[in-house]
């Protein structure tokens, strides 16, 4: 006789709140899901007394669009463009997981000129990513000037990658064994000029709102997350690198031809706080976005004279059933990975996505508690959770 | 004014101290004059909407309002048919009678203070031996209305907003009064145009520069001043990333344009207010206020236009600043906004004003040190601008960053 099903017991006060119902005298605050600083469709169910919070709840799925089924009912090319969509800010990355994933699953190898392409293409995305990133999180802070300053060098990394596949946002750049077209004529020289006059808009951006003080008060020491924690709560990317845990795919799992280049890793130094706060959070990213430029620089150098941009892919894809196939990437937002069972026809039997926003959600709820609510804005923005990422 | 319409009474031929129409002649000028105030404070705060647009735009190298009119000076009017014409809604669980009264409270304690705001040496509605005191009244008033609004909304980030506004316009009342007891104080006098004649025209004549105390009293009396206005970095009752829009969140139409021509009506209120307590307001170079006064005909209206764009320039001065740091600094945190108040403003001003009453002391016995004293000051004064200004043009050259005032207009 099997024993019973143990049912996980959920506390009394946690049911309440995720019911609506406000306990005791504090006030029940529904932020969301259409408030103008949750980046995104998310629903923060905030239990507060005044301005202090007792704890927040992320209430996740406004946003769930069944990405992981579509793959399944897809072809392998087919899914590709769906990619795109799981994390709209970052799209460059859901391809190059799909497509590495893939391409293990056929055991193939990618041109050596695609892997640069896809390199360049990708740490262009990552700045892109990143200066999203940090100009919300100052308009998050109050301070709206950065975050144009941020969109206006967007934009040149938007022209940039317009040039090299034709969309701004939803690239649909990468193919299974490739990349859809080679770099342009005169593209090198674009993106060095760009590089160049972007490493003097990083030093400006910091003389205006990296070091100001008002906005070090607000992100100095609040909520520090611990390495221990970090790791325990999957935090990736920037959020866990913020905190000193020195883990990047492109260093630690080295995959596409990162190894080739020379970079370093920013980690939380805790340089106006503790280790781990809002401001290491935000300031990673910005040394991040240097980091990027060196490997940009690089790959630009070193980029293989031959023109063979697809390696050799079936024109239908069929791969033996049961076959599974695992991606690791680092995306902008951290750890991205894809999971694939291939399927018994031209479609997969399984696609799992796992991605950095939605592990971030977690955290929030302990974080949370005797904070204030700018600082739950603060939080939210340090953590740069996008919402399609989270729900998919 | 009074002097204004007696004299115009004797012009007719009758005394104004028997004439029995005397009474209703101060009603009709008295309509007329706050008709135009009530006019030069709204449109100035229209006007302010599109200044602080265009000048946002530039800081945020973008091109801002630029199609109504030459370089969209006239956008401010057109938001306003367009507020006029929208639909006034009001929230079915909102308490009708406050949601609707809240913006005409704001609208009363902010047009109030154009009485005894000063425009040139003669402009002024009325020259009240309480002015200073007259002002820090009225203004109170708009704290009800933000209350008001706030709590007839009947929304959560309403009343945050609303809550989170009266603590601050409370608090920072008390370092504002204080640091506008310097002046008070070392012009002997309450009345507005009382305190501008004891100023100079010059820097060094000015109140800012009188001591350390008084320059330290500016900046309380100004950091007050954004605090009590809701601007950056203390435009907590209003944060658009953490309270939507705070207390008018619910408002549509002309009531929700009421509130932002307060707030950029205010601007004109405390820069003038500033200028008028700290800057010597609109003393005219090699014009000292006894010649002003005894000046007639063409000479005086020369003199009337030439003090009332000196103080205009300076008003507007300020309000740049005002709209500068908005469009550079983050917001600050509730807590940090109460600490900053008690913890540091509170007993600063309370210091300042001791330090003044010694300092008038120490000059009375020996008025050199005054004299040295605001030369010193405004010396340093003018270094910190040299030095800013050179900061400013190192960044720019590091950056590669050009002027560029004149293209997308």
């Amino acid at each position: 006789m099997s024993k019973p099903l143990e049912v996980p017991t959920m506390d009394m006060e946690n049911k309440e709140v995720l019911r609506r119902i406000e306990i005791g005298g504090d006030m029940l605050l529904n932020m969301g899901p259409q408030h103008p600083s949750t980046h995104g469709v998310i629903n923060f169910l905030v239990q507060t007394d005044g301005e202090v919070m007792k704890r927040a709840i992320p209430e996740v799925g406004y946003l769930h669009r069944s990405l992981e089924k579509i793959g399944e009912r897809c072809t392998y090319n087919g899914y590709m463009p769906y990619t795109d969509r799981v994390d709209y800010i970052a799209a460059m990355f859901a391809n190059q997981g799909w497509a590495m994933a893939v391409e293990r699953l056929l055991g193939m190898q990618v041109p050596r000129r695609a892997e640069f392409c896809r390199v360049i293409a990708c740490e262009l995305n990552r700045i892109s990513s990143h200066l999203i990133s940090v100009g919300t999180m100052a308009m998050d802070i109050g301070a709206v000037t950065p975050f144009p300053y941020a969109l206006r060098e967007r934009e040149f990394i938007n022209d940039l990658l317009e040039e090299l596949c034709g969309a701004r946002l939803t690239y649909n750049y990468l193919r299974i064994g490739g990349v859809a077209f080679d770099l342009p004529s005169g593209y090198e020289d674009k993106v060095s000029a760009f590089l160049d006059h972007f490493e003097k808009i990083l030093d400006e951006f910091n003389r205006l709102i990296t070091y100001n003080e008002i906005f070090i008060k607000r992100l100095a020491h609040l909520a520090p997350i611990p390495a221990q924690m970090a790791i325990d709560y999957c935090l990736v990317g920037p959020n866990l690198r913020a905190s000193g845990v020195n883990f990047d795919v492109r260093k630690a799992l080295p995959y596409s031809v990162y190894p080739d280049f020379q970079f370093d890793v920013p980690l939380g130094k805790g340089e106006v706080g503790t280790v781990g706060d809002a401001w290491d959070r935000f300031w990673c990213r910005v040394e991040e976005m240097r980091q990027s430029c060196r490997i940009l620089r690089q790959a630009l150098a070193q980029l293989p004279q031959d023109t063979a941009i697809m390696g050799k892919v079936p024109r239908k894809i069929k791969i033996p059933e049961g076959t599974e196939a695992y991606s690791r990437i680092e995306s902008a937002r951290g750890d991205m990975q894809y999971y694939v069972v291939a399927g018994p026809g031209e479609n997969a039997h399984r696609v799992k996505i796992r991605t950095g926003s939605f592990t971030a959600m977690g955290i929030i709820d302990a974080l949370s508690r005797g904070l204030m609510i700018a600082d739950l804005v603060a939080l939210i923005a340090s953590l740069d959770v996008v919402a399609p990422e989270i729900d998919r | 004014m009074q002097g204004f319409i007696d004299n115009l009474i004797r012009g007719w031929g009758y005394d104004p101290a028997s004439w029995p129409w005397t009474q209703f002649v101060y009603v009709a000028f008295m309509g007329l004059f706050s008709f135009i105030v009530i006019n030069f404070a709204a449109i100035s705060g229209g006007i302010f909407s599109w200044a602080e647009r265009r000048i946002a735009a530039r800081m945020q190298s973008r091109v801002g309002p630029n199609r109504v009119g030459p370089a969209g000076f006239l956008q401010w009017i057109a938001d306003a048919v367009k507020l006029l014409f929208k639909e006034d809604l009001i929230p079915a669980e909102a308490d009708n009678v406050l949601f609707r009264a809240a913006p005409y409270f704001m609208m009363v304690g902010f047009a109030c203070v154009f009485v005894a705001l000063p425009f040139s040496h003669r402009l002024i509605i009325a020259d009240m031996n309480i002015g200073i005191f007259y002002i820090l009244a009225v203004t109170a008033l708009i704290v009800v209305g933000i209350i008001m609004s706030g709590w007839s909304s009947n929304s959560k980030w309403s009343l945050f907003g609303a809550i989170r506004s009266a603590a601050q316009i409370i608090s920072y009342e008390i370092p504002a009064g204080m640091a506008l007891m310097i002046p008070v104080l070392l012009a002997g006098t309450m009345s507005t145009q009382g305190i501008i004649r004891a100023q100079g025209p010059w820097p060094w004549q000015w109140f800012i520069f009188d001591d350390p105390a008084a320059t330290a009293a500016f900046f309380i009396f100004f950091i007050s001043a954004l605090a009590e206005g809701n601007r950056t970095p203390f435009d907590l009752p209003e944060a658009e990333s953490e309270l939507v829009s705070g207390y008018n969140t619910e408002y549509s139409g002309m009531r929700f344009s009421y509130f932002f021509l307060v707030e950029w009506g205010n601007l004109w209120v405390m820069s003038a207010l500033a200028v008028t307590m700290f800057m010597g307001g609109w003393q005219v170079p090699f014009l000292p206020a006894e010649r002003l006064d005894a000046l007639t005909g063409w000479a005086a209206f020369f003199a009337e236009v030439a003090s009332v764009l000196i103080f205009a320039l300076k008003t507007l001065f300020f309000v740049f600043v005002v709209m500068w740091l908005r469009w550079t600094l983050p917001r600050i945190r509730v807590d940090q906004m109460m600490n900053m108040c008690w913890k540091y403003l509170v007993p600063a001003s309370f210091v300042s004003v001791l330090f003044v009453a010694g300092w008038m002391l120490v000059v009375r016995s020996a008025p050199a040190v005054g004299i040295a004293m605001r030369f010193l000051l405004a010396g340093a004064a003018t270094v910190a601008v040299v030095l800013f200004v050179q900061r400013v043009a190192h960044n720019l050259r590091d950056t590669g960053d050009k002027f560029d005032f004149t293209s997308n207009w």
